[in-house]
């Protein structure tokens, strides 16, 4: 099989995966994405690796290791989305604002979600597009 | 065995100053023992030291305490009869002043670290007699400067006795800087910093430019003993405590420049310019500060100028070649010079004030402080030079050697060629010295007359305030040293008689009074204190006839009360208490045991006095009693020509630093400002948008890195 199918079809995931990281508003929907661009490494990894003939196929090792990582990585990612949800009430990032500048603390960014909806609503809307 | 003693007797004092502080406050009992027994114990050994040396002996012992590149420093002790005797009077004054000083400042607060620092300053003053090495002595010499400045501002919370203690510091390493540059070329050119070498090179010529080493070393003992024209420091250094004031301020450490001059006269003996400026130096000192201490009113400040005239004597004889009788009037001046201060502060604890005129008006203070008045009558006739005092033989020998130099003999004692010192140098320092002797027994006079020769009862009769101010007796450890100090300002003059015995001490010169030099100097006194006594019989006269008149019943009295108080008045300008009652006011309020009412009414009392004092000065000086007054504007010429520069140069850098530094560093600081603002915005915690931001930058980045290749 020719190089081009995998890196294309790793290069299709990734974009997928890159749309859904900026555009997704849910934080589980984000995290899905994140894992489709891991995902879409792992594809290039595994692929290139076949197609050097790497003795040691660190490729391959390599891969295992990121799929731990990822592991690793949804299920620290899950149970922080899961805690803000309890705390704010959403899990939707546009609404996660605390660390704007001039954002002085938690209560009011959840006191406001309208507002602060509000004037995240361009923001949003310019990312998306 | 000498050795030892000599090595303990600097640090005695210095160990017993650090276990002072130590103490301090917190072992309140042990600091007035720690004062005194170290003291006590150095001047016991000074004494032991001087006697077991003998005379005309010298020791010289050093040790090197590490290499110290080209012309070595070492620890050096140099001790022959110059260093033991004046190491005995330092101790005995030292003593003196620290045991009056545990009475008179019993209630001070700060009694622990002044305590300290008198026993550090004696230390030092030690450690310049019996240093052998120059710049050893010169940290002795810098110590004690340091103390001077710690001690006459003693009582900082007030503003004079700060703005003296700076200006004492100031003024003095004004001439200390040259005087490390005199002693480094000094020292490089001997190869040595050992005084003996030094000596010894100067006896062979070595030593190149003497003028110009003699001129800078000048600078230092100008400034140190309070010469014209860096005199100005030691009358506002009166602003410090009286025994401060009797043991640093005339006693020791103003002597310092002369003992050092007297150390070194063989190299200034080479220099006939120098030898020329230290007599013109001298009796311009002598003669002006005899007329300034004349027209004081502040009894602090007619001791301090008369100690600057007595250095210039000092100062005087240097000039002429002739150090024993430089060191031998230092010997005597110390002692009843501390005398005086020492009484004065007695005095002015009874009489709380400073002021003469005021104490003019007490009639009862003979009474009360007896013990002051007749030791201060001893130290008065010693430093008017009445015959069988000592002032009168310490200063005859000043005379001698300067009459001796006029026809070309100067008495070098051994330490160069007579030649040396020029005749017209002779004639100076005579001259100087007969009018400042005349000008001398006058004020002496006037300040006995003034403080307790108050005319009569009368004259206050109508102020009942007047006869109960607190005061009294005085404790045993103000009264005692007195005398202790009176025996020496009586005899030591008459040990100048015995031929023999202290000049071998010193050099050999005879210091037995000649014939002419002598008749003319005890004239000269006699006559000071008659003209001072007629002018103050007739003050006195013209007073009562003033005072006399206020009954309005008698017109033709108050015409001729009228007529007496402008006659008094109309001769000169009033003095300067007179002219600001209310900073007079001001200074008695301080007093304790006054209230400000009775201060306002002392005042007022004291303005109108200031016209009606029985002050001879008035009489006598006419004109120059307002100049003399001020020290003839020196102080008034340094403020315009140093201070205000000064000043002006001091606000000019603040400006500098202030509106020009200063706004280029905020405007530097301020452009960041505005662009971090402007950066701020993209902070708006929308993750997403972070991230797109990041990864337009990637793309961007890819781009520029593959179009750049």
């Amino acid at each position: 099989m020719h190089l081009v199918y995998p890196a294309v079809l790793a290069a299709l995931l990734f974009c997928v995966g890159l749309y859904g990281v900026l555009a997704r508003r849910n934080a589980v929907l984000v995290l899905m994405s994140v894992e489709l661009m891991l995902n879409a490494v792992n594809l290039n990894l595994v692929a290139f690796d076949v197609w050097l003939r790497d003795t040691l196929h660190a490729g391959q090792a390599l891969t295992l290791f990121t799929i731990t990582i990822a592991a690793a990585e949804i299920g620290l990612g899950l149970a922080i989305v899961l805690m803000v949800f309890r705390t704010h009430g959403t899990a939707d990032v546009d609404r996660l604002r605390t660390l704007a500048e001039g954002a002085d603390s938690i209560a009011s960014a959840t006191d406001s979600p309208t507002k602060s909806g509000a004037a995240a609503a361009p923001q949003g809307k310019a990312t998306a597009a | 065995m000498t050795l030892t003693l000599a090595v303990l007797v600097p640090l005695l004092p210095f160990l017993g100053s650090l276990a002072g502080l130590a103490a301090g406050h917190r072992a309140p009992g042990l600091v007035r023992p720690l004062a005194v027994l170290p003291t006590l114990a150095a001047a016991v050994l000074a004494v032991v030291v001087a006697a077991d040396l003998g005379t005309g002996r010298h020791l010289d012992a050093a040790t090197e305490l590490t290499p110290t590149g080209s012309v070595p420093v070492e620890l050096s002790i140099h001790l022959d009869g110059f260093a033991t005797l004046l190491a005995v009077l330092v101790g005995v004054v030292a003593t003196c002043v620290q045991i009056y000083s545990t009475a008179y400042l019993r209630n001070d607060p700060r009694y622990p670290s002044y305590a300290a620092l008198v026993s550090l300053f004696t230390a030092a003053m030690f450690l310049v007699l019996y240093s052998g090495d120059l710049v050893v002595l010169l940290v002795g010499w810098e110590i004690m400067g340091i103390c001077s400045y710690f001690l006459v501002g003693h009582h900082w919370e007030t503003a004079d006795a700060r703005s003296a203690s700076i200006k004492a510091f100031l003024v003095t390493k004004l001439g200390d800087v040259p005087f490390l540059f005199g002693i480094l070329a000094l020292g490089s050119a001997a190869g040595t910093f050992r005084i003996s070498g030094v000596l010894q090179a100067a006896g062979e010529g070595r030593i190149h430019h003497p003028t110009v080493i003699a001129l800078l070393l000048l600078c230092g003992v100008a400034g140190k003993s309070a010469q014209f024209p860096l005199h100005t420091w030691l009358p506002d250094a009166m602003a410090g405590p009286t025994p401060v004031s009797a043991l640093i301020h005339a006693a020791t450490m103003v002597a310092a420049g002369i003992y050092l001059v007297a150390r070194l006269l063989p190299v200034f003996l080479l220099s006939s310019a120098a030898l020329v400026v230290l007599g013109v130096m001298a009796a311009v000192t002598m003669v002006g500060s005899a007329l300034c201490a004349f027209a004081q009113d502040d009894i602090k400040r007619v001791l301090a100028y008369s100690t600057v005239g007595q250095l210039g004597y000092m100062a005087g004889a240097l000039a002429v070649g002739d150090r024993d009788a430089a060191v031998f009037h230092l010997l005597t001046h110390g002692a009843f010079k501390a005398l005086l201060f020492l009484a004065a502060g007695v005095v002015i604890h009874a009489a709380h004030t400073n002021s003469l005129t005021a104490m003019s008006r007490m009639s009862d203070l003979r009474r009360r402080v007896p013990d002051a008045y007749w030791t201060m009558t001893i130290g008065l006739l010693a430093l008017a030079g009445i015959p069988p005092f000592s002032g009168f033989f310490s200063k005859d020998a000043v005379l001698t050697a300067a009459e001796d130099a006029t026809h070309g003999d100067a008495l070098t004692g051994g330490l160069g060629p007579a030649s040396a010192v020029p005749h017209a140098v002779g004639w100076i320092v005579l001259v100087a010295g007969l009018v400042t002797g005349l000008l001398t027994a006058a004020y002496a006079t006037r300040l006995w007359l003034l403080t307790f020769h108050a005319p009569t009862p009368r004259t206050t009769a109508g102020r009942p305030a007047r006869v109960a101010l607190p005061g009294g007796d005085e404790p045993h450890a103000m009264r005692w040293p007195l005398w202790l100090l009176a025996v020496p300002a009586v005899a030591l003059g008459l040990v100048g008689l015995r031929g023999s015995w202290l000049p071998s001490f010193l050099d050999g010169t005879s210091l037995v009074p000649s014939g002419t030099t002598a008749i003319l100097g005890a004239c000269v006194a006699l006559a000071g204190v008659l003209v001072a006594y007629l002018a103050w019989r007739r003050a006195t006269a013209l007073v009562a006839d003033a005072l006399a008149a206020p009954a309005p019943a008698a017109p033709g009295g108050a015409a001729r009360a009228a007529r007496a108080a402008h006659e008094l008045a109309g001769a000169t300008r009033p003095a300067a208490t007179a002219a600001h009652p209310d900073q007079a006011a001001a200074d008695l309020a301080d007093v304790p045991g006054l209230t400000l009412d009775q201060a306002l009414a002392e005042a007022d009392d004291a303005a109108r006095a200031a016209h009606l004092a029985p002050d001879p000065a008035r009489l006598l000086l006419g004109p120059l009693l307002g100049p003399a007054s001020e020290g003839f504007g020196v102080d008034r010429l340094y403020r315009a020509v140093f201070v205000r520069p000064v000043l002006g140069a001091a606000s000019l850098v603040r400006f500098l630093d202030r509106d020009v530094i200063e706004t280029y560093l905020a405007g530097a600081a301020g452009a960041p400002r505005l662009l971090g603002r402007a950066v701020r915005r993209a902070q708006n915690g929308n993750v997403q948008s972070y991230l797109s931001a990041m990864l337009a930058g990637a793309v961007v980045l890819a781009v520029l890195v593959e179009a750049l290749r």
